[in-house]
């Protein structure tokens, strides 16, 4: 087993401005132990993709509380996988509407975090899934 | 609770001090959201009490502290203002429409994401975008549509628009003009406050240089040619829903009027030309007592400030005009009928504070964008306040109050302190560049965040007194159709003008951009030459370069 550390990017996509809830997690999962990158306001789903793989990351979280979620959430996995980022995973959160969510994991999203989740909640998820994944690549 | 060294009590407040007496251990201790201490009880100062007349004085007097009017809500009421605005012109005239029918007397226009970064509804980046967070405007005919039937010489606008404000400003006066009123009838307001963009809210679209240059040329025409329309809303709310604190607040706002002052006093505006019409706008947050006491501390500060450092003499250049909306960050997703509450006792500290305007939020919007029938209940809270409760029955009720004052004074001399650093990093610009307030903000919202998941930040229905199936789903949804039917519309409107003209206005705007004069009569000749938003933007970017936030690793 590797011990190094789990790799983050918090990113914003389309043109959503509020940045207070992607610093604040971005800054948790830091203190949690990982390394985090975060994208920057108004990136495009294929720019995140790029930072993502030109960083190695684990995980990729996006943040959106502008209603453009169903768009981008699922735009974003689908650029990673055409760059063969088959087993990074992607998590959401924002001002996202419950009924929105089954769609969201089905186009990949592995889970989406509404408004009042813990810094906690998101770093045990992230660990929980990536753990796993990243071993078995090291090792392999 | 935040844990209170001795040494940090208000220095001010003596005999707050004799009254202190050593804390039982069990006992909770008491802080405001900016780190005040609260004494258990509060005593009359003596020192402020020999000053009293000078610091405290009568509403409608230096330095204001108790309102800027003498009969403050007896002789008129605030402005209930609701911020309003999705989907398509159309549908938006509708929601305008009602809330007018329903007893608003201001209108206050949101625009969707696209309109306030300056892309067409048919550019790439908007089209997840468009109707989202407000109304669809990409061109004179938008806001024509816009605006139709609603009584523009007598309804006052506010228009919340930063980057690309003297375009959205033209459009407004554009549409009037066709109508036959002429600018200098418009009355309203423009936020127009590019430096909190910066800072905090996140729409920024050309580097600082020439963003306080469009700031300034917006508030020097409004002063020569639209006089009625407030040419800039200085905007306390966004820093402080990004997580900065109430002193934060008054100081990143100040700090930030002081540029624009500076800017405008460059351009050979005299003082009192131009200060009269400058407003600010707060946020309305959860600690009632700091949020009436911040409100009278940052009445007294402006009209100090005004009067000593830019010597003006007109009394009207020193009174503090603020806008108000309640703290949508403090709305929960949970239990969402919570929201009702928490929005009227956030309402009624803006009434107490003295505000001229106010936005009540809707319980749902930590879920989406209000329905019609919770937009209208926000609004019943204000109305509720105003003929129900007495409160706007005699100006600054809680003047005098031992708890106030302390507050009041205290937050004063904080947000002097920050005034005065920022003075010291060479102003707001540059302490902006340098991410200053950007890192001050960051910090409190994390403490807030830390503080909030050890418990010792109560968010009722979210970390105690949950309870299951406590979430409501949204009921207003903007659909992907949106986009289509907004970038047809343009594609139309393209067809549709006299391209010719069009073309000859973009090069004009494109040399009043590159050279040193006024930019908003360009504009407004685009305008009228149905020039897009989006096009407008490109000569702009074209010129001045674009502003980009960056990536960065934690």
């Amino acid at each position: 087993m590797t011990a190094e550390p789990i790799r983050v990017l918090i990113a914003k996509p389309g043109l959503d401005g509020h940045d207070r809830g992607a610093l604040i997690v971005a800054q948790g999962l830091k203190d949690a132990g990982m390394e985090v990158i975060y994208s920057g306001l108004r990136k495009t789903p294929g720019q995140i993709a790029e930072i993502a793989v030109r960083e190695k990351v684990d995980c990729v979280g996006l943040s959106c509380l502008s209603g453009a979620h169903m768009e981008l959430f699922p735009e974003v996995v689908q650029a990673l996988r055409q760059k063969k980022a088959h087993d990074m995973i992607v998590i959401g959160g924002g001002i996202i509407p419950e009924d929105d969510i089954p769609h969201l994991r089905e186009a990949g999203i592995a889970a989406v975090f509404l408004p009042g989740t813990t810094i906690e909640t998101v770093a045990s998820f992230i660990r929980d899934k990536v753990r796993p994944l990243a071993a078995g690549r090291r090792s392999g | 609770m935040l844990i209170i060294a001795q040494n940090d009590r208000p220095k001010s407040n003596d005999a707050a001090e004799r009254a202190a007496v050593p804390q039982p251990e069990h006992e909770r201790r008491c802080a405001t959201s900016s780190g005040i201490p609260v004494e258990p009880f509060y005593l009359p100062d003596e020192r402020t009490t020999k000053h009293d007349a000078e610091k405290i004085g009568l509403p409608g007097e230096y330095p204001y502290t108790r309102g800027i009017y003498p009969r403050m809500y007896r002789e008129k009421l605030w402005t209930m203002r609701q911020y309003a605005g999705f989907g398509t012109p159309e549908q938006t005239n509708r929601r305008l429409r009602y809330l007018w029918k329903q007893g608003q007397n201001g209108l206050s226009l949101a625009f969707d994401l696209p309109t306030q970064i300056g892309y067409d509804p048919d550019h790439p980046l908007a089209r997840a975008e468009v109707g989202k967070v407000g109304v669809s405007v990409c061109s004179l005919l938008d806001m024509e549509t816009l605006l139709r039937g609603i009584p523009l010489q007598k309804v006052s606008t506010s228009i919340t628009i930063n980057a690309p404000a003297p375009i959205l400003l033209a459009m407004y006066i554009a549409a009037a003009e066709k109508r036959g009123i002429s600018a200098d009838e418009l009355s309203g307001t423009i936020q127009n406050d590019i430096l909190k963009e910066f800072i905090a809210r996140g729409t920024a679209v050309f580097p600082p240089e020439p963003s306080m240059r469009l700031v300034t040329d917006t508030l020097e025409y409004c002063t020569r040619f639209v006089p009625r329309f407030k040419p800039i809303s200085i905007s306390g709310y966004h820093m402080r829903e990004a997580g900065a604190n109430a002193v934060q607040e008054v100081a990143f706002a100040f700090s930030n009027a002081i540029a624009y002052v500076n800017d405008a006093v460059s351009r050979g505006l005299a003082v009192d030309r131009f200060a009269p019409n400058l407003t600010f706008f707060f946020s309305a947050h959860s600690h009632f007592f700091e949020e009436i006491a911040k409100f009278r501390a940052a009445r007294r500060l402006w009209a100090r400030m005004m009067r000593e450092r830019f010597r003006a003499q007109d009394p009207r250049s020193c009174q503090l005009r603020f806008h108000t909306q309640t703290a949508g960050s403090t709305l929960t997703a949970e239990q969402a009928d919570n929201n009702i509450a928490r929005v009227a006792i956030q309402a009624l500290s803006a009434v107490l504070g003295g505000t001229q305007s106010l936005h009540t939020n809707a319980k749902d919007e930590a879920i989406g964008l209000p329905t019609e029938a919770s937009a209208r209940t926000a609004l019943r809270i204000q109305q509720i306040i105003a003929f129900e409760s007495g409160t706007a029955d005699s100006a600054d009720p809680l003047a005098g109050s031992y708890y106030i004052e302390s507050l009041t004074d205290e937050i004063e001399r904080r947000a002097m302190e920050y005034i005065g650093k920022i003075d010291a990093m060479g102003g707001a610009v540059q302490a902006a560049k340098d991410g200053y307030m950007q890192q001050e903000i960051r910090r409190e919202a994390y403490a807030a965040q830390l503080a909030f998941e050890r418990g010792e930040r109560i968010i009722v229905g979210v970390n105690r007194y949950r309870c299951a199936d406590d979430r409501k789903p949204a009921k207003l949804r903007i659909g992907a159709d949106m986009a289509k039917a907004q970038a047809e519309s343009v594609a139309r409107l393209r067809l549709r003008r006299d391209s010719n003209e069009t073309v000859a206005a973009l090069a004009k705007l494109d040399e009043a951009a590159r050279r040193n004069e006024n930019i908003v009569p360009a504009i407004i000749a685009a305008v009228k030459s149905y020039a897009t938003i989006g096009e407008m933007c490109d000569v702009l970017r074209g010129v001045f370069g674009e502003y980009a936030s960056t990536e960065v690793r934690l």
